[in-house]
């Protein structure tokens, strides 16, 4: 049977791996390749680096980060942010990415998912969605930049499209779960992962080993995503991954 | 020094990569006359069965690919690079393989397509390799007429095959190159039975 996929997530700015980490004996908190091996090495399935530059160099600098993160990584990985035509994506892809995550881009201009599919496949398109549940009547809305923008859009819409469009996986983000620890939106990845035909990756609010066995068997989610819990060292990946296998999870170990 | 077979549409480097990480040398081959000096092949196989059999046919590769094979020459395929080992596909029915081994390549019939993720694969019969767990992005599979060949069984809704291995050729279903210290050692292994 296939696994359930454990995928940590590091924010790159300008190279450098943001978003407090604290790992201990580690002299270069920074570097992403460095932090993408030790992540490796406790077993992550994959990884995700997004790319929170927001400057021009910041961009450049994440090609070459990419190139030196493929020479070291054994397992695949994906990178995003920032991605808005196809020839940045053949860039990354070039440079050593496995797949490529389009979120707001994608939303502006869908036909970008068609093109990306078509020129490299759909097992290299990623969409990544983030999702804010709707204050009035039921379901989830599409926000863009960061999370920082309402489109009114109905995600779970969005996500049907985009997969038609080509996207061979969904990367599905809870706002309201986001950086809370509260363990991840089961009704939401659920909405998703229940009827999706492509795998859907949760994201936001893992707190402790609790909260990917209820995604996972409730969620019907096939991988999940986190970072604070690996960056804080709350968790190593392969202490959460054993805590999986004890509940009867299928993980790699 | 080994031939990465390029045929110009997939993307080589997550394979030349790795074989960066095993110390092991290399060169891109991507015409009949490199192909036919007889080093051992490696074909990674991106994309459908017809286009990987359509890009080595434009280039002149699929006879000296087949004849080299033929001749006993050491053959690793991955991915596509496995599939189009046989005569046909069910991806690309109108276009014919490199019909070495016995068989079709057939669709997966439940769950998720493509199959994407860690699956683990077990080693058939006692041919001494190591159980595992292998990266798996793949719609396709295929299922060979002698099941004598079948080098690795995984599961996916149901038995498939997920290596094959017949004298020189050896080829997976899997992607070695992103498959750990796990798929790091098979590329490993074979490299030094050469």
């Amino acid at each position: 049977m296939l696994c359930k996929r454990i995928i940590p997530c590091l924010d790159v700015d300008h190279g450098r791996t943001v978003k407090g980490i604290h790992f201990q004996g580690l002299r270069d908190v920074g570097d992403p390749v460095a932090l993408g091996d030790i992540y490796q090495r406790q077993g992550a399935d994959e990884l995700v680096f997004l790319d929170i530059s927001a400057s021009v160099e910041g961009r450049e600098t994440m090609v070459e980060t990419v190139e030196r993160v493929a020479e070291a990584l054994m397992i695949p990985f994906t990178v995003g942010g920032g991605v808005t035509s196809l020839d940045r994506v053949k860039r990354l892809l070039g440079a050593g990415a496995d797949k490529i995550s389009v979120n707001t881009a994608a939303v502006e201009r869908p036909s970008l998912i068609d093109e990306i599919a078509s020129a490299a496949g759909s097992q290299c398109c990623v969409l990544a969605l983030d999702a804010k549940k709707r204050a009035e009547g039921e379901g989830w809305a599409v926000l863009t930049h960061g999370g920082r923008k309402p489109t009114g859009r109905d995600a779970r819409a969005w996500a049907g499209e985009a997969v038609e469009r080509g996207a061979g996986e969904i990367l599905l983000t809870s706002w309201d779960r986001d950086g809370t620890l509260d363990g991840f939106d089961l009704p939401l990845t659920r909405a998703f992962a229940g009827d999706l035909p492509v795998p859907v990756i949760a994201s936001g609010g893992a707190g402790g080993p609790g909260c990917f066995v209820d995604v996972f068997r409730e969620g019907k989610a096939d991988a999940a995503l986190a970072a604070s819990i690996f960056h804080d060292g709350t968790w190593t990946v392969r202490a959460l991954k054993e805590e999986l296998d004890k509940a009867g999870i299928e993980v790699r170990l | 020094m080994l031939d990465v077979i390029d045929y110009g549409g997939g993307n080589t480097g997550s394979l030349t990569r790795a074989l960066g990480r095993l110390e092991a040398p290399f060169r891109r081959a991507g015409t009949p006359e490199t192909v036919a000096e007889g080093r051992p092949l490696l074909l990674p196989g991106v994309g459908s069965f017809g286009a990987v059999m359509e890009g080595l046919k434009a280039r002149g590769l699929v006879e000296p690919i087949r004849e080299a094979i033929l001749a006993g020459r050491p053959f690793l395929g991955i991915c596509v690079g496995l599939q189009i080992l046989f005569g046909s596909s069910e991806e690309s029915p109108s276009v014919p393989g490199l019909d070495v081994f016995q068989g079709r390549v057939v669709r997966f019939r439940a769950g998720k397509i493509p199959q994407i993720g860690w699956n683990r694969v077990e080693p058939r019969g006692e041919v001494g390799f190591p159980g595992g767990f292998a990266y798996f992005v793949n719609s396709f599979v295929a299922a060979p007429t002698d099941k004598e060949i079948v080098l690795y069984e995984s599961d996916y809704f149901g038995p498939f095959c997920a290596a094959v291995q017949k004298g020189n050729v050896t080829a997976f279903q899997f992607h070695p190159e992103k498959s750990g210290g796990f798929g790091h050692g098979l590329l490993r292994r074979w490299i030094d039975a050469l």
